[in-house]
């Protein structure tokens, strides 16, 4: 229904919440520790950790901050030549569209491109897609699924053959509903041998949690016009769709006006990752200050929990371009604590400088 | 490990069973389409995975639901109008009710404005109301903390004080040692992906075992070292075999790290004893080596004789008479799925560490962190499970009526299930002190180990494929779990509701006859 192509149920998994779902596809893929997964920097966490606990090797591809954040094509075929020549076997590339911690919306043009790059090197696409209901340009940038693409490419090569595994969550969305640890893989292209031994993987822990399971139902069909719920339904949606959508605006202007702070666009997710300049003789003060083998960006963090009660997570648990600093922050606040919260992270900004410049 | 002429089962969704049968002669053929292009696929997904097994849910069971399908759709020609999944610790999928109490405070907790209609048990909300107290922000839909929210924690800290007959006290026991998982399975998992780095380091587990412990060391390239309970004896633990274990792994270059219980055992049904649990601990002790009591089945306890006790309480007796004891890492497991009420689907469980020092709970907890949390309806059975209905509350009377009613039905039926397997000539069954299945033994005539062996399967799995094809009755062989060689199992579990378990006995009293006969 969502991308206009038919879906076979027997490819679907329900899984415990996305995550455990992406462990099972990396225990399977991560054969040898010179298996490489592409991740892009910035990434979700998860990726790097479950790929270091399958002992593989992460291959670093770098999303351009200066485009939106958008992925650089050139950039994966790079990181791809330079894994090979180590002798790493590049097995998959993980993409997170809409983006974490970054909030870009891939274009149906890079996604094309990527879907590409598989073809051409065989490589298995993992793609996050939990964040697809969390679009706040969409006439410009509407959420487009990578199985759209595949099973719409012209190259018959790639609607046959392409490696495609599809994550999706009901973490996330409209009603984030977390603690219940829903969610849904889809396989597409995937030979049987390696179907069956996912669902072996899957066996092992019996089943994904009957509550998530239904979650999930109801995230996929929810009440439609002819439905008693279906007014309620679609206000509170709407209702919190728009909040979602003005929240990630008001964040990211505030932010942007904070002096050494600039943060690009937030096109859908649930964050905004502003970057922030730290010059170097103030990062390596905060270092040596802190005794342990932490980033700049981690003592920033760590200062602003300490002196202003602010969570954030730093830039460097996500990965960065060296040389730059960054926190990921959610969008979620209420809509009345956001400026109070932008103006003490303007205070604290200019306070954190002060401290570690000399 | 028998040779087999091809790397692992098939699963086909074609009907009849030689031509199944048949199709597992040719897995081995490589097919030269465009799987040659693919990344998952047998030849290069790892072979970690390739090797890993767990038949609870194997070839057989796929066979088994093919064929409810199939008699579903009214296809297929089968002597028997429905199968009878006799594979799995699943009470509700055999028709067992849910307890009232526990689906009041759930439904409470995840729609609260049902609170609101005055129908619901003042216990029920009150219990619901302290659940949702303890989430951010009153609502059971966000992520908790990772080790589950904490009010439960001290729920799980006070049941195991009482049923061990503590004085709770934060350096007895305290919330920060417990995690709540999504049943027991992912907190065995997390623990031995600390303990298990390389093929050197080796698990204890005992044969025959729950194959969880053997897939997950396979899955992460430790070891395992089998230590044999002993048939004769009620399946009891030996602890000469045990040490005869450890001296083999070391003598090979294996280094035993952790030695798993399952006290009820699984497939067993055993129920250790005091002294055997003592003899447990001096032998963890000896080797320095951490123990993993697997206690999912501790309220599943069916003999009179028997009775349950924890690990937990035994190592705390043994650290009051010798402080040294204090030196034990003692992880201890247990499940909403199991006990009486089953509630399997729901993925509630806990583990406990007792004797793990800070830096390996750092490391555990942060392997659940990158789960964000267990779900949150299953952290909610949990405090259900540890804190039942007490006397006095307005629930404890219909909770007691279900719960009761409950037991004495599993009771029965156990005892119905050793009896009657017992009976039949050539197979043979150890009492059923505890949790949910009978393992008998059964004797295979040779002829059919012969064509078994032809067919590449092992002469249990042939046995139950038969017995499945031609009753209608899905068992687990006893190859799945591990068995002297030479001997053969299979385990069914207990729980085929009591208006048809004596049917299901007879009907495989009857396959033995046949099966015997035909392989004379």
């Amino acid at each position: 229904r969502r991308d206009g192509f038919a879906s076979d149920a027997d490819n679907i998994f329900l899984i415990n919440g996305a995550s455990a779902g992406i462990s099972y596809c990396l225990q399977c893929l991560i054969a040898q520790p010179t298996d490489g997964i592409l991740i892009p920097i910035p990434q979700y966490p998860l990726y790097s950790a479950t790929i270091t606990l399958c002992k593989g090797t992460p291959v670093n591809y770098y999303l351009d901050e200066s485009n939106d954040w958008n992925a650089d094509l050139q950039s994966i075929e790079q990181s791809i030549v330079e894994a090979k020549n180590k002798g790493v076997r590049v097995k998959a590339i993980v993409v997170i569209n809409p983006g974490n911690p970054t909030g870009q919306c891939m274009s149906k043009q890079c996604i094309d491109g990527i879907i590409a790059i598989a073809r051409k090197h065989r490589l298995v696409i993992l793609a996050d897609e939990v964040y697809q209901e969390n679009i706040y340009h969409q006439d410009a940038y509407p959420f487009v699924s990578f199985r759209k693409c595949l099973l719409s490419a012209k190259d018959a090569d790639i609607v046959d053959n392409v490696e495609l595994i599809s994550f999706h969550s009901v973490s996330k969305g409209i009603f984030g509903e977390c603690g219940l640890r829903g969610g849904y893989l889809e396989l597409i292209n995937i030979a049987k041998s390696g179907k069956d031994m996912l669902t072996k993987l899957a066996s092992i822990n019996l089943c994904p949690n009957t509550i998530g399971q239904c979650m999930v139902e109801l995230m996929v069909n929810p009440p439609t016009e002819k439905d008693e719920s279906y007014a309620v339904f679609k206000q509170q949606y709407e209702t919190q769709l728009a909040s979602l959508q003005e929240r990630a605006k008001i964040v990211t202007d505030a932010l942007n006006k904070i002096d050494g702070v600039s943060c690009n666009t937030v096109y859908g997710a649930m964050y905004a990752f502003p970057n922030i300049t730290i010059p170097e003789t103030v990062a390596q003060n905060a270092i040596k200050a802190y005794q342990g083998d932490v980033a700049a960006d981690f003592v920033y963090c760590m200062e602003l929990l300490l002196q202003y009660g602010i969570v954030v997570v730093a830039g460097s648990g996500f990965g960065q371009k060296d040389g730059t600093f960054h926190f990921r922050t959610t969008i979620l606040p209420p809509k009345d604590q956001i400026a109070s919260l932008t103006q003490s992270l303007a205070k604290f900004h200019a306070e954190f400088l002060q401290k570690y410049s000399t | 490990k028998t040779q087999y002429p091809f790397p692992h089962f098939v699963f086909s969704h074609s009907s009849s069973s030689m031509s199944y049968i048949h199709r597992l002669h040719t897995v081995g053929v490589r097919n030269f389409s465009s799987t040659n292009t693919k990344r998952l696929v047998r030849s290069q997904i790892s072979t970690k995975v390739l090797n890993a097994e767990y038949a609870v849910r194997g070839a057989l069971v796929i066979r088994a639901i093919e064929i409810q399908q199939d008699l579903k759709k009214k296809a297929g020609d089968y002597p028997f109008e429905k199968v009878i999944m006799c594979n799995i610790g699943n009470p509700q999928e055999l028709g067992q009710k849910p307890l009232t109490f526990h689906r009041q405070v759930l439904s409470s907790v995840l729609s609260p404005n049902l609170m609101q209609s005055g129908a619901l048990p003042e216990d029920v909300t009150r219990r619901a109301q302290r659940l949702l107290g303890d989430t951010a922000a009153g609502s059971i839909g966000a992520y908790t903390h990772s080790q589950g929210l904490s009010v439960i924690r001290e729920t799980v800290c006070d049941f195991i004080c009482k049923r061990d007959g503590l004085q709770r006290s934060d350096s007895l026991i305290n919330p920060s040692q417990i995690f709540l998982t999504d049943g027991a399975s992912p907190g065995i998992k997390y623990v031995l992906q600390a303990l298990i780095g390389d093929a050197s380091d080796g698990i204890l587990i005992p044969i025959p075992q729950y194959p969880l412990y053997s897939a997950s060391i396979d899955l992460l390239g430790g070891t395992r070292i089998g230590y044999y309970l002993d048939e004769d004896n009620q399946w009891g633990f030996d602890i000469d075999e045990a040490q005869r274990a450890v001296a083999e792994a070391k003598s090979k270059g294996v280094t035993p790290k952790a030695i798993v219980f399952i006290n009820p055992g699984n497939p067993t049904g055993n129920v250790l004893g005091d002294e055997d649990i003592r003899n447990a601990i001096r032998l963890a002790k000896e080797h320095n080596m951490v123990i993993l009591a697997d206690e999912v089945y501790q309220e599943n306890i069916y003999g009179q004789q028997r009775k349950f006790s924890s690990f937990f309480k035994i190592l705390n007796e043994m650290i009051g008479k010798d402080a040294s004891f204090k030196s034990i890492e003692l992880l201890s497991f247990h499940s909403v799925s199991k006990g009486i009420f089953g509630e399997c689907g729901l993925r509630g469980g806990y583990m406990h560490l007792s004797g793990v020092e800070t830096e390996g709970y750092d490391q555990l907890y942060k392997l659940v962190s990158v789960n964000l949390c267990p779900n949150t309806v299953g952290q909610s059975t949990v405090d259900l499970m540890c804190d039942p209905p007490k006397p006095g509350d307005a629930s404890f009377e219909l909770f007691d009526k279900e719960y009761k009613g409950l037991f004495q039905s599993l009771q029965r039926r156990a005892n119905i299930v050793s009896t009657n397997l017992s009976q039949i000539d050539g197979i043979s069954c150890q009492t059923i002190d505890g949790a949910m299945y009978a393992f008998p033994n059964i004797a295979i005539p040779k002829k059919a180990v012969q064509e078994a062996q032809n067919q590449g399967v092992t002469p249990d799995a042939f046995y139950c494929l038969q017995l499945l094809e031609q009753q209608g009755i899905c068992c687990v062989p006893g190859s799945g779990f591990g068995q002297k060689d030479g001997s053969f199992h299979l385990r069914t579990t207990l729980l085929p509701p009591e208006h048809e378990i004596q049917k299901v006995v007879e009907k495989m009293a009857e396959f033995h006859r046949t099966f015997t006969a035909k392989y004379a």
